[in-house]
């Protein structure tokens, strides 16, 4: 048996997405005879986070909102405690910005968005770049392994449930590290609620437009068709820079990632940028006047003709057929 | 209201279309038909810092770890706004080798370091969150630490008064506000503005711009590339739904199908 394997845990407040399924996924397939031990940093109440054999409840008044660099400090004094096999998360913004700390500290490699792993003397390791639109074969020498997996590279594990309720768990340990009196400088202050309800990442249905959509007054359709699926309104980077729409409507590799049940893509030509964005998407259905392009040729449905006539006319469509009923 | 000293560091790489072609031992990007870009993120990096230069005065300087065609991407900073251009690299990587995360911010903390020990410390460090090309999501956080400055990334909005830059970082409902005190670094992300474009004249002082070159030979980190590849492509049967305004009908059905309408 190795020793265990860290899973730094991603939550809010609490709350934890999917991308914590997908860690123990990575972590088990990683390292199959490892002990994974989920650490969660902050909070008060003893966290129930299943699907891992332990669990470390990291606790100090420094720790209990977010705070990069005091919870990278916290798992670092945790990991140095533990001597783990390995420190590993998802590559979501926290997670790969609390391994960065933690092996800035430990002057150790840090392996990114990695797709495809095996341990050893060095480690294989097989990363994303370019957003996933390129993979890199690579060697890890570390003391300390420390690897966060692409977004959605390891599918979760069905049969485990993180939530963190306030259901007792009996292989519960406490750490209480030592900080520094300034290492809560860069912890969450405020928030400001802007988005409520449904929003692109969370969306089973995105309706996103591209260079093709023309202009601002463009939107309108397809923010008509997105309220009608109950879906969210995305964009292509061309449409945020000729500032049609915000950014935090972009998806894409400097944008936002996607994964809904349907993603409808009009007037996109599909750049890998933008792919790269959106490929996780169960079904996508293209709009584009050209039938070459990349776009149309990877989607699993297209229409062919002018977005600005083929947009009002599904709108009429499912309008026309709700009054039907 | 103090003038600001600000570094930016930026990162050449190459602008891809709809597909990434390998040279033929699949040790780098076939860049012989592409063009180069600075990284999206630290485009937006640089005009953040003239925005924040223009409001508060003070200087700009721009640092890149990279060959000498990288120059292109340092005079482009200057032709929108930078004042001072450096250049960090040795023999290997002005061949074309892109140092690991863990070397690049050894030689990015040296370079601050002795820039620093001429003229000052610098208030603001700005990064880009990830790079294009390599998205390794730590050099910033190496350097700051390296520093003992504080660093948040993937920040989207910057405010800086009174010896404290509050941040925003954009989470899924809104935003999160961080405040540090100065000097401190910042992951900045695109969409925190939009980068102007060059004029004429920013053009004509880029060309004429000194590029400072430091060199540096720090040791290899840990994470060492052996070659790329290209994800494989899922062949689609894409199915034809029809053409123009007549598809609805058929759209429609298939959102019915799909539970979505
Ligand atoms: C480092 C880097 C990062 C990037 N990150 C991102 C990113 O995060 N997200 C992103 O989207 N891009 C990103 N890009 C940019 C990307 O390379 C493309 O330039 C961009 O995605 C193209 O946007 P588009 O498809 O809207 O425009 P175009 O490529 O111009 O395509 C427009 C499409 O619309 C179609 N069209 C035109 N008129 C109509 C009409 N009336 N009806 C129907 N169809 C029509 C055309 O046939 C064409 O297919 C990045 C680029 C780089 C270098």
């Amino acid at each position: 048996m190795s020793n265990p394997v860290l899973v730094f845990i991603d939550h809010d407040r609490g709350a934890v997405g999917d991308d914590t399924r997908q860690a123990f996924a990575f972590a088990r397939a990683c390292l199959p005879d490892a002990a994974v031990a989920a650490v969660v940093i902050g909070g008060d109440t003893t966290p129930a986070v299943t699907g891992a054999d332990t669990i470390w409840h990291v606790r100090h008044a420094e720790l209990d909102d977010y705070a990069p660099e005091a919870w990278g400090d916290a798992l670092h004094q945790l990991a140095a405690e533990v001597t783990p096999s390995a420190i590993v998360t998802t590559g979501t913004e926290r997670g790969n910005e609390v391994l960065a700390h933690v092996a800035a500290i430990a002057d150790e490699p840090f392996a990114a968005n990695v797709v495809a792993a095996t341990p050893g003397a060095p480690w294989q390791i097989r990363r994303a770049r370019w957003g996933g639109s390129l993979l890199e074969d690579a060697t890890l020498t570390a003391v300390l392994p420390i690897l966060s997996c692409a977004l959605h590279a390891y599918p979760s594990d069905p049969s485990t449930t993180s939530t963190t309720s306030t259901t007792s768990n009996p292989n519960v340990a406490e750490f209480v590290p030592v900080l520094q009196p300034d290492a809560g400088r860069t912890r969450i202050v405020d928030r400001v609620q802007v988005a409520e309800g449904i929003t692109l990442t969370t969306a089973p249905v995105v309706v996103s437009g591209g260079r093709g959509v023309g202009s601002e007054e463009g939107f309108a359709a397809i923010e008509a068709l997105a309220e009608l699926l109950g879906g969210a309104v995305g964009c292509s980077r061309v449409v945020t820079n000729q500032g049609w729409r915000p950014h935090a409507d972009q998806v894409g590799q400097t944008g936002k990632r996607v994964a809904p049940d349907l993603y409808i893509a009009c007037g996109i030509s599909g750049a890998i940028q933008h792919w790269v964005g959106m490929q996780a998407a169960k079904q996508i259905l293209a709009i584009n006047l050209d039938r070459d392009a990349p776009m149309v040729t990877k989607a699993d449905y297209a229409v062919i003709g002018d977005l600005h006539e083929v947009i009002p006319a599904i709108v009429d469509e499912i309008r026309r057929r709700r009054a039907a009923t | 209201m103090s003038a600001l000293r600000i570094l930016v560091s930026v990162k050449r790489v190459p602008a891809p279309g709809a597909q990434i072609t390998l040279t033929a031992d699949a040790r780098a990007i076939d860049a012989r038909n592409l063009g180069f870009t600075t990284s999206p993120h630290e485009e937006c990096a640089v005009e953040e810092a003239i925005r924040l230069v223009d409001t508060h005065g003070g200087d700009i300087t721009v640092l890149t770890v990279g060959p000498p065609e990288a120059d292109e991407q340092l005079r482009y900073a200057i032709s929108v706004g930078a004042h001072h251009a450096i250049r960090v690299g040795n023999e290997e990587i002005a061949s074309g080798e892109d140092p690991d995360p863990q070397a690049t911010a050894r030689a990015i903390a040296d370079a601050v370091l002795a820039l620093e020990a001429e003229a000052g410390v610098f208030d603001v460090l700005l990064f880009g969150n990830e790079s294009a090309d390599s998205g390794g999501f730590q050099v910033g956080v190496r350097v700051a630490r390296a520093l003992g400055r504080p660093i948040v990334n993937g920040i989207k909005a910057i405010d800086i008064a009174d010896g404290v830059l509050t941040a925003r970082r954009e989470c899924d409902t809104g935003f999160e506000v961080y405040r540090m005190p100065l000097p401190a670094a910042v992951g900045v992300k695109e969409g925190i503005n939009l980068p102007r474009y060059a004029t004429l004249p920013g053009r004509l002082r880029a060309k004429k711009a000194d590029v400072q070159t430091i060199d540096a030979s720090p040791p290899r980190g840990g994470l060492a590339t052996v070659q790329f590849a290209t994800p494989a492509v899922e062949v689609t049967e894409t199915v034809l739904l029809g053409t123009g305004a007549d598809a609805a009908g058929a759209v429609v059905d298939l959102l019915s199908e799909l539970g979505l309408a």
